[in-house]
């Protein structure tokens, strides 16, 4: 278990400080994949650099296990660091080492005789399906297989838990859903606990259990991945749950809401019940589906008649069906 | 074709010893200077700013000393450290002397050159060795120095060819080899045919360096080609 302590890092130079995050307050329990979603520049990277202590946290504690590791001796925090894997958005494999040379290089560090570090490697590679490409080099793959290449390293410790740091970002979106994969894959398979940081909503939805979102150096809201894509509460939240929806729609006078379906219901005309029964047109100025947990999660936004006798019949439908809504404001 | 001054040069074997020493002083010389300018390079760049342990006030010291011996020309360098040498290898004369000259003038270049090749190292790849618990000399001798390597092999023959340049200046205060040949035999008697053949020499054997230096780090270097 990873739990972050009103954690707070701030930079300091000449004449100015920059906070980059502050008052964190987190608990990732074992064995859930854990996603921290944010814009870039609300202080992500920062905070998972701060669960391996690359950051050192100017404030607050990290307890990793029962033990706040702000605490622990260099010597003890280097031990400590193999049984947290790390990936990172730029891949960052040595361009001068082999694939298997590059899965080994952990276990050179820790010690480990070489066959055995070759075997252990060799299984590695295998799990993410590059075991032919054993004696290439980083620069002759592509971007997902240096990133599976990356995975295998990071995992060739036997660690606890898994840090990933934008792991998809560089990479298209087919090669993204074959990454995030395998990472379920691996949390599945292997128990370990995975930490993914993202600015891309459908890493969230894909994998994760559970959901913080980050903003401005605060942990802005924070819960089942479902929970926070039904009912977003914080501004940033309801941004990256639409991405596309730049909140300036022309506001002609009607209230706006927005609905979001149950996957139970996904496959019932609701919307076409509503404008039937009711007689009212309504505008739809945002749709989208989302898969999270196998279920398809729809959201939309509506626009109501200015007429205000017309929209409290559509709010009382509303109120007596299925649909979750929610005023925009 | 050639003038008497020549042919006797030829024949007397002095033209091949020339040779001979203007080989053998690069290459200690460069091999000396290496031995003392890459850790001072690689203490550079890990002291530095952006280095993996940056501790300014010795970065600075080293940094100031570096740049001291960096702005002497060389033919005063030279001059000023007749005393060291003397120090060092007990005469002020000779080849032995030069070579302390030139591993005074060539070791401040190197360590920077050292120094530069190392920064190229890609951050993430550091801090990703840092991630999986490397202590600074397993990232020195582990990431940045194989991560560098082709650059550090480039630098190598810049550095050498910068030697073999100052092993000629040398001549004026009594080094031996090519170039105190061209300027005593050459320069001084008015052979001309013998100042311009201790120069084709000299451009043979950079070039051999040249080439044979880049082939080697275009060999290791497993970024670019299959």
């Amino acid at each position: 278990m990873i739990e972050l302590k009103n954690l707070g890092k701030k930079y300091k130079s000449k004449n100015l400080e920059i906070v980059a995050i502050e008052d964190v307050n987190l608990t990732i329990k074992d064995g859930e994949i854990y996603g921290i979603i944010g814009l870039s520049g609300a202080g992500k990277s920062t905070l998972v650099r701060c669960i391996n202590l690359l950051e050192i946290p100017t404030l607050g504690q990290v307890i990793i296990d029962g033990e706040d590791i702000t605490k622990i001796s260099r010597k003890k925090l280097l031990e400590l660091r193999r049984s947290i894997g790390m990936i990172f958005q730029g891949f960052n494999l040595l361009e001068q080492r082999t694939v298997i040379r590059n899965v080994m290089f952990p276990l050179e560090i820790a010690g480990e005789k070489l066959d055995k570090a070759k075997t252990r490697a060799m299984e590695l590679l295998k799990l993410i399906g590059l075991e032919d490409r054993a004696s290439s080099y980083p620069s002759q793959l592509s971007g997902g297989q240096k990133q599976r290449v990356a995975i295998a390293r990071a995992l060739a410790t036997n660690p606890k838990y898994l840090l990933c740091d934008e792991a998809t970002s560089a990479l298209d979106p087919n090669t993204t859903r074959s990454i995030l994969d395998l990472l379920k894959q691996i949390n599945d398979t292997m128990g370990v606990t995975i930490i993914v940081i993202t600015h891309e909503m459908r890493v969230i939805d894909q994998i994760c259990d559970r959901v913080a979102v980050l903003d401005q150096s605060r942990i802005a809201e924070e819960g089942k991945v479902s929970e926070v894509f039904i009912n977003p509460k914080s501004k940033i939240a309801k941004e990256l749950i639409f991405p596309d929806k730049k909140a300036n729609f022309e506001i002609h006078g009607g209230r706006r809401i927005r609905l979001t379906f149950h996957p139970d219901y996904s496959m019932e005309p609701l919307i076409s019940e509503m404008i039937l029964e009711c007689q009212i047109p309504i505008s739809i100025l945002f749709a989208d589906i989302k898969e999270i947990d196998g279920g398809s999660y729809g959201q939309m936004i509506v626009e109501l008649p200015s007429e205000n006798k017309d929209a409290e019949k559509i709010i009382t439908w509303l109120t007596n069906s299925v649909i979750e809504w929610q005023e925009e404001v | 074709m050639f003038s008497e001054m020549f042919l006797k040069l030829w024949n007397n074997g002095i033209i091949q010893k020339g040779i001979w020493e203007t080989i053998y002083m690069t290459f200690l010389s460069s091999a000396i200077a290496y031995v003392i300018g890459l850790p001072l390079g690689v203490i550079l760049n890990v002291t530095g700013k952006e280095g993996i342990r940056p501790m300014p006030i010795l970065n600075r010291i080293l940094g100031f000393i570096v740049n001291f011996f960096r702005s002497i020309p060389f033919i005063i360098l030279m001059v000023a450290m007749l005393p060291v040498a003397k120090l060092i290898v007990g005469v002020s004369l000779g080849n032995k002397a030069m070579i302390v000259m030139l591993v005074i003038a060539s070791t401040p270049y190197i360590a920077r050159m050292v120094e530069s090749s190392l920064k190229e190292v890609n951050a993430g790849v550091i801090e990703a060795a840092q991630s999986m618990g490397t202590n600074n000399i397993q990232i020195i001798c582990k990431v940045l120095l194989p991560e560098a390597k082709p650059a550090l092999i480039t630098g190598a023959v810049i550095s050498m060819v910068t030697i073999l340049g100052y092993s000629a200046m040398s001549a004026t205060i009594g080094g031996t080899g090519l170039g105190q040949i061209a300027i005593s035999y050459g320069h001084q008697r008015f052979n001309s045919d013998v100042t311009w053949c201790c120069v084709f020499l000299t451009v043979i054997i950079v070039q051999i360096i040249q080439e044979f230096g880049m082939w080697i780090a275009h060999k290791t270097d497993k970024r670019i080609h299959d």
